[in-house]
C-alpha cells in the first residue's frame, strides 16, 4: 500500500465483503434449500437458514434419486461424470503431451501441417458443429459409450500450445547430455520432459477436469440410456420434472453435489488452478 | 519453433502427432466440412432427396426476421453479460488489490463459481427466481413488484445474462487481479507523492495500463457467452418464453435436433464458424502486440 488511509482500506473490505456476499449467495441457498424436507421447501417464505435434513436428503438423493423423473441416483451419475472428466483430462493430457513432443523435438515432413491443423480445433467449439458431429459418432457406433463421450472432445490446441511452450524453455545441453548417454528419444520424453512439466501437467489437470465435469450439450446429444446420464445433465432433467411437482430439496441437493468436485479441486488446488488458467489462455 | 537440437525424421513423430490428428480429422474438421456443404444443400422432409442450391440456405437465412432478431439478441446478451460481470469484476479487483490483508482470502471466496457447470449456475438462479416460490421473487413482491420470467421476456432476458455474468465474475476478477499486482509499485509511489488520490491513481494509471487484458477479457467474455452459455439457457427458460432468450447457439441446436431443418441448420453452423474464427483471429492479433511496461 503506497500511503495509510484507513478509511479508504475499510471502505475495500466492506466492498470486497459485499461483493463476497452477492457471489456465495445463491451457493448459501442452495446449500440451505438442500437441508429442509419436502414440506418445508414449498411454503412462501422459503428459508435463508439451514435445516436439519441435510444426510436424510443426501442419503436419498445419492442412492435412490428423484422419484417420477425417471432419473438413475446422483451417485451413480456422478460416478459416469467422474468418468468422463477424468477420460477428457487425462487423454488431452497425453496426446497433446506427445504431439507437442513431436512437434518441437523432431524434424520430419508436414511437421507445420500438423501444428495447423491441430491449431484449427481451435475455432471450432462442439458448439458449430453439432450436427455432423453427433452423426460421426452415431456411425462409429459410439452413443452411449463412455468413449464417445469424451473421445471427440480431446483433440486439444490450446494444451498442445502449451506443453510447446514448455518444451521450447527446457535447455538443449539436456537433450545433448541424453544422448551423450545413450538415451533415444521415447527414453528422453518420458525420463525428462514428462517430469520436467509435472507441475504444468497438474495445473492443466485441474483445469481439465473442470473443462470434462461440467460438459453439457455434448453428453445431452450422445447419451440417451439413463445408464450413461451424466450428473450436470441430470439437474435438467430435475428441472424439467420440476414443473410438475417441485422437490427443490432434492434438485438442490444434486446441484450441491454437481459442483462439489470442481469447487473441491478449485479451491484446494488454487495455485495449481490459477497458473493452468493463466497458462491456457496466453 | 523446432529445437536447434532434435532428432531426426522417422516413423516415430507420425506415430506420435497420429493420435491428435486422427481426433482432429474425425471429430473437428471432417464434421466442420460436411456442415459447410449442408449449408448448401435443401433435404425434403424426409431426408430421401436433396438438392444443391448454392447459397440459397444463407440468403434464406439473412431475409429471416427471426434470424436477425435471433442475431441483435445475442449480441446484446453476449455485451451485457461482458460488461456486467467484466465491471463487478474489476471493482472488486481494485479493492483486493489495495488491501494487503486477506486479499487471498477474498480470493479464495470469489474464484468458486468458475467451477461450477452453466447448467447448474441457471440451476441456481431459476431457483431463487422461481415464479411461485424464489426467494427473489417474493421479495420482490413485498416490494410490489410481480415477477415472472416465464411469461415476461424481458426478465427472462434479465435472468439469463444474471446467471451467466454471475459464473463469469470469478474468471475476470482473477486476471484483473493479476495485472494490477503485476503494475510496478513505483509507478504508483510516484503518483502517490504527485498528489494522486486512489480514484485518481486508478483512472489515470491502473486502468490504463490494465487495457490490454481489458480488452483480452472483452473477447473471452463475448466467447463465453456465444458458445457457452447453452446450458444456462437450456436449464432457465428453454430460449422462451416466445424466443425472448434464443440465442444463436441454441437456435442451431433447436432447428437442427428437435426442428430437423438440417441445410437451415448447417447454415447457421458455418455462420458461427464465421464468428468464432474472427474472434480467435482477433484474440491472437492482441497477444502478439501485448503491452509491455
Amino acid at each position: 500500500m503506497v500511503e495509510h488511509r484507513p478509511i479508504v482500506t475499510l471502505i475495500s473490505h466492506l466492498v470486497l465483503i459485499f461483493g463476497v456476499a452477492i457471489i456465495a449467495f445463491p451457493i448459501w441457498i442452495t446449500f440451505v434449500a438442500s437441508t429442509h424436507e419436502a414440506a418445508r421447501m414449498v411454503q412462501i417464505p422459503l428459508p435463508l437458514l439451514p435445516g436439519d435434513q441435510f444426510f436424510k436428503n443426501l442419503e436419498q438423493t445419492l442412492f435412490k434419486g428423484l422419484e417420477g423423473a425417471g432419473a438413475p441416483p446422483v451417485g451413480f451419475m456422478m460416478v459416469n461424470s467422474l468418468i468422463m472428466a477424468l477420460m477428457i483430462a487425462g487423454g488431452k493430457i497425453a496426446i497433446s503431451l506427445i504431439s507437442a513432443f513431436a512437434i518441437v523435438y523432431f524434424k520430419f515432413p508436414f511437421r507445420m501441417g500438423f501444428f495447423w491443423m491441430i491449431f484449427i480445433t481451435l475455432m471450432l467449439p462442439v458448439e458449430v458443429r453439432i450436427l455432423p458431429t453427433f452423426e460421426v459418432v452415431a456411425n462409429l457406433g459410439m452413443l452411449n459409450t463412455y468413449w464417445g463421450l469424451s473421445i471427440p472432445l480431446i483433440a486439444s490446441a490450446t494444451a498442445t500450445f502449451m506443453f510447446r511452450q514448455v518444451f521450447l524453455t527446457i535447455p538443449d545441453e539436456l537433450l545433448e547430455a541424453a544422448r551423450i548417454d545413450g538415451a533415444g528419444p521415447m527414453r528422453f520424453f518420458i525420463d525428462i520432459l514428462v517430469p520436467l512439466s509435472r507441475t504444468n501437467i497438474a495445473a492443466l489437470f485441474v483445469i481439465l477436469f473442470i473443462y470434462g465435469w461440467n460438459q453439457y450439450l455434448w453428453p445431452l446429444l450422445v447419451t440417451t440410456d439413463q445408464s450413461m446420464y451424466t450428473v450436470v445433465m441430470g439437474i435438467k432433467q430435475m428441472l424439467e420434472a420440476a414443473e410438475q411437482s417441485p422437490d427443490w430439496h432434492q434438485i438442490m441437493m444434486t446441484s450441491l453435489l454437481a459442483m462439489l468436485p470442481p469447487v473441491f479441486v478449485v479451491v484446494f488446488m488454487q495455485r495449481l488452478f490459477v497458473k493452468g488458467l493463466t497458462e491456457t489462455e496466453k | 519453433m523446432l529445437k536447434r537440437v532434435h532428432f531426426g525424421s522417422s516413423w516415430l513423430p507420425f506415430a506420435l502427432v497420429a493420435p491428435q490428428i486422427l481426433i482432429t480429422v474425425v471429430f473437428f474438421i471432417w464434421p466442420a466440412s460436411q456442415a459447410l456443404y449442408q449449408s448448401l444443400l435443401v433435404e425434403d422432409a424426409f431426408g430421401l432427396s436433396s438438392e444443391f442450391v448454392w447459397f440459397d440456405n444463407f440468403i434464406e437465412l439473412f431475409g429471416d426476421e427471426h434470424y436477425l432478431g435471433t442475431f441483435q439478441r445475442t449480441i446484446f446478451f453476449s455485451f451485457s453479460v461482458a460488461f456486467l460481470s467484466m465491471a463487478f469484476a474489476l471493482t472488486l479487483a481494485a479493492m483486493a488489490d489495495r488491501v494487503i490483508k486477506g486479499a487471498t482470502t477474498y480470493r479464495t471466496f470469489l474464484i468458486w463459481p468458475y467451477a461450477v457447470a452453466p447448467v447448474v449456475s441457471g440451476a441456481l438462479w431459476v431457483f431463487m427466481f422461481d415464479p411461485t416460490l424464489g426467494i427473489f421473487t417474493y421479495t420482490l413482491g413485498a416490494l410490489g413488484y410481480e415477477w415472472n420470467h416465464k411469461l415476461n421476456g424481458g426478465e427472462a432476458m434479465f435472468l439469463v445474462i444474471v446467471a451467466s455474468a454471475w459464473k463469469q465474475v470469478a474468471y475476470n476478477f482473477l486476471f484483473f487481479l493479476a495485472a494490477m499486482q503485476s503494475i510496478p509499485k513505483s509507478l504508483i509511489e510516484a503518483a502517490a507523492i504527485d498528489g494522486a488520490g486512489p480514484t485518481r491513481r486508478f483512472t489515470s494509471i491502473i486502468l490504463p495500463l490494465i487495457s490490454p487484458t481489458t480488452f483480452f477479457l472483452m473477447v473471452i467474455n463475448v466467447v463465453f457467452a456465444f458458445f457457452e452459455t447453452f446450458g444456462i439457457i437450456h436449464a432457465v427458460t428453454q430460449g422462451g418464453p416466445a424466443k425472448a432468450t434464443e440465442i444463436l447457439v441454441y437456435k442451431v441446436f433447436n432447428d437442427g435436433f428437435i426442428g430437423l431443418d438440417l441445410g437451415g441448420s448447417a447454415a447457421q453452423s458455418v455462420i458461427l464458424m464465421l464468428i468464432v474464427i474472427s474472434l480467435t483471429v482477433i484474440q491472437f492479433r492482441y497477444v502478439e502486440k501485448k503491452v509491455e511496461y
